[in-house]
């Protein structure tokens, strides 16, 4: 079904002038300790582009748990600690649309006053989700390698949001000739993760995520797409508990996977 | 204004909204329906995006100079015969509204939908004094019936379907429950509202937008109880919150376009009263006498702080909560309060304080699609996250009951958390032991057992990120 503002226009912000040929990778702290193949398959994307990848090994998390929790000062403790690591003036790359929307979105609200406010807000304006950078900024081309397949694709509240994304991650999908994107009858409502939302209001987050899964086995893929670990986690935490035959996976490893 | 009862059990009212299958059924179909309805009226995004952003203006600049404008407003309504009423708390606003109708010896009102009429609890308050208060807006009308609260701030019957109406109308009214459909049971309440239309000694209505500079009290419905409510008895008591004026007419017409497409899809309400004062000289109808109490309940707390003021540019048009995946799922009811959903959950807890709606500010994912969704932006994410701050004690102290929600445990956990993930030592030696023996973590642990009550507990990878990388050769600069 149709609902909320159709799609606004592809290029919604100013690209970086000249060739890129360096960005840096923030990991995030979910990728780190959950899903590094998601980073390590983001950083070959990359390379493979002739962008010189480069990960401050200091990184940890962009303070969005604490910050939505009630404790902006731990937030800005934590996301003052990541300000110093990416002083370069080049894009900052991030596989998750989540995390790319508490640095684009609230760390200028988060450092509003702060001795640290103009460094926050120069990241802010560098930070890149993977799928908008590898389609406005690479322009890749991808070639695919796979066997046919048909999967369906979870779009991030936070990537469409607060990034402002669109239909990147389907355009790239869109490029793997043997891949059949099944579209999901609610994919912009909420999969019920929410961080902490998910353990203090634990029922209705089940319930969220009850839904989702039954949306997602209604396609008929046989993988569930997504750009953000957290609703990822969620996801298929929950279609493994039910016992269903569909897998999931983080974009960046399904498309290097693909094409490699 | 603070309530001596206990908080508000909104896990209560979730578990019972969650659990009952004919109500998820309904509002999943109602809000399916008018998520559609609203999604063909704005299909030009530019259009939406130019004239959300007008919206928002006129109701920032109407509350940046509200003083002046409420001066304005009752300046310009005492000129045009109506007679104005301030009132602070419930009680002032009660207080006044029975000295009208006692003073005129009346004792049956009718009344257009209200939801600051809820606020006051209203009818139970004349109820109380021996005068009947009949709603006529066909939802309010239903759910009085049926002795239940609004649980949509437009559409406040739409957690019932036509069957459970048409057996409450048996139970009733007497009527029979068999083989009635929408227009059936619409003409039954008709024909009992009629004749209270035609009998009753005031009626007693909302606004939706007073407008200082001509003092005109601008009032949309579809069922045209409101302009009988307004018109036909020989008083009329509009009742409305001081932060809904707006500056002038013109200032009405994009606040309108955008109001009854956010909330029913239409492109106009099938009536538009604008309400300038009793009859007058040779005017053939319209009531003698023409009130407006205008009323605060908190709300001036809430405008006195610049970023939660925001949230007084409501127009009320309930797009928030059609859009939400917890409404949808929990039910209005669940909320307890006036204003249920997205806009409740900021709204409630900022008037009534957030001792008393201490699970108000948590109960959202975050997802934003309120925001996306809402006519004049506001920011109800935000919002909610400065709510969160508040309740911890994190914030301004702005709000009632600031640092309420305060805990010792939280405040350490998040202490360790954030010293963890400020110094790299520290976050190595964390990581390193949490891809090592996390996954040994029973699934019963504390925060754990919520999760994997229906999901499998996430796996640590066997190597973090930081460590691959490092491996791989990755640069680290």
């Amino acid at each position: 079904m149709t609902t909320g503002p159709p799609p606004s226009a592809p290029v919604f912000r100013p690209l970086p002038t000249g060739p890129v040929t360096e960005v840096y990778l923030f990991g995030t702290c979910l990728v780190d300790l959950f899903t590094p193949s998601a980073g390590v398959s983001t950083v070959r994307l990359l390379q493979r582009e002739g962008v010189r990848v480069i990960f401050p090994q200091g990184q940890s998390c962009c303070g969005q748990p604490a910050y939505n929790s009630g404790h902006p000062e731990e937030a800005r403790t934590v996301a003052r600690a990541q300000i110093p690591l990416f002083c370069k003036d080049i894009p900052i790359v991030i596989p998750s649309g989540s995390c790319g929307g508490m640095i684009r979105q609230h760390w200028p609200h988060l450092f509003a006053g702060q001795p640290e406010e103009a460094a926050a807000r120069a990241i802010a304006a560098r930070v890149w989700e993977l799928s908008e950078f590898l389609v406005h900024v690479l322009k890749v081309s991808l070639e695919d390698h796979g066997t046919p397949e048909t999967v369906t694709w979870h779009s991030s509240c936070h990537a469409m949001r607060e990034m402002g994304l669109t239909d990147e991650p389907k355009r790239l999908l869109g490029q793997l000739k043997n891949v059949t994107v099944a579209p999901l009858q609610r994919e912009r409502e909420c999969c019920g993760f929410g961080g902490t939302f998910a353990v203090r209001h634990a029922d209705v987050s089940a319930a969220m995520v009850a839904d989702k899964c039954a949306d997602i086995e209604g396609t008929g893929a046989a993988t569930v797409l997504g750009g953000d670990c957290g609703c990822l986690m969620n996801i298929s935490g929950a279609l493994e508990h039910k016992g269903s035959a569909v897998g999931s996976q983080h974009l960046a490893d399904y498309l290097w996977e693909r094409t490699k | 204004m603070s309530h001596s009862s206990a908080p508000h059990d909104f896990r209560a009212g979730i578990d019972a909204g969650l659990h009952d299958t004919t109500l998820r059924a309904n509002f999943r179909r109602a809000m399916d329906g008018l998520m559609t309805k609203r999604a063909r009226q704005f299909e030009d995004p530019q259009e939406w995006t130019r004239l959300r952003a007008l919206g928002q203006e006129i109701r920032q600049r109407a509350l940046s100079k509200l003083p002046d404008l409420l001066e304005r407003l009752e300046e310009n309504c005492t000129r045009n015969g109506i007679r104005v009423h301030w009132a602070e708390d419930v009680a002032q606003a009660n207080a006044i509204i029975l000295e009208i109708l006692q003073q005129r010896g009346i004792t049956t009102v009718v009344k257009g939908k209200s939801m600051v009429s809820e606020e006051m609890h209203l009818n139970a308050f004349l109820g109380g004094h021996g005068i009947r208060a009949l709603e006529a807006d066909l939802g309010e009308y239903i759910i009085q019936l049926a002795g239940q609260m609004p649980c949509h701030i437009v559409m406040p019957a739409i957690h019932l379907n036509k069957t459970q109406i048409a057996d409450l109308f048996a139970d009733k009214l007497g009527t029979s429950p068999d083989g009635q459909d929408a227009e059936a049971l619409t003409a039954i309440a008709r024909e009992k509202l009629r004749e209270e239309f035609r009998t009753a000694g005031a009626g007693i209505s909302g606004v939706n937008f007073p407008v200082a500079e001509t003092g005109t009290l601008c009032l949309i419905e579809n069922e045209g109880n409101g302009r009988m409510v307004t018109t036909v008895p020989p008083v009329h008591i509009a009742v409305t919150g001081i932060e809904k004026v707006v500056e002038n007419l013109e200032d009405v017409t994009p606040l309108l376009r955008l109001l009854t497409r956010s909330a029913t899809g239409q492109p106009i309400t099938t009536y538009v009263n604008m309400i300038s004062g009793p009859r007058r000289g040779a005017d053939q109808d319209g009531p003698q006498e023409v009130h407006l109490v205008l009323i605060d309940f908190g709300r001036s707390r809430v405008y006195a702080d610049p970023e939660t003021r925001q949230t007084l540019q409501c127009i009320r048009c309930a797009a928030c909560m059609n859009h939400c995946p917890v409404y949808v799922r929990v039910g209005g009811h669940a909320y307890g309060g006036v204003y249920p959903g997205p806009i409740g959950k900021i709204l409630t807890p900022q008037l009534n304080g957030l001792a008393d709606y201490p699970d108000h500010p948590s109960a959202s994912s975050l997802c934003n699609a309120c925001v996306e969704v809402c006519p004049v932006k506001i920011p109800i994410a935000q919002m909610l996250v400065r709510l969160r701050n508040e309740k911890a004690g994190q914030g301004t102290g702005a709000v009632q009951d600031a640092g309420s929600g305060a805990s010792r445990v939280e405040d350490a956990a998040w202490k360790a958390w954030a010293a963890t993930y400020s110094t790299p030592l520290a976050y190595r030696v964390a990581s390193a032991a949490l891809t090592a023996a996390g996954n040994a973590l029973p699934a019963s642990a504390p925060l754990l057992k919520a999760w994997t009550s229906v999901r499998k507990k996430p796996r640590f990878a066997a190597q973090s990120l930081h460590r691959t990388l490092k491996e791989m050769g990755v640069a680290d600069e």
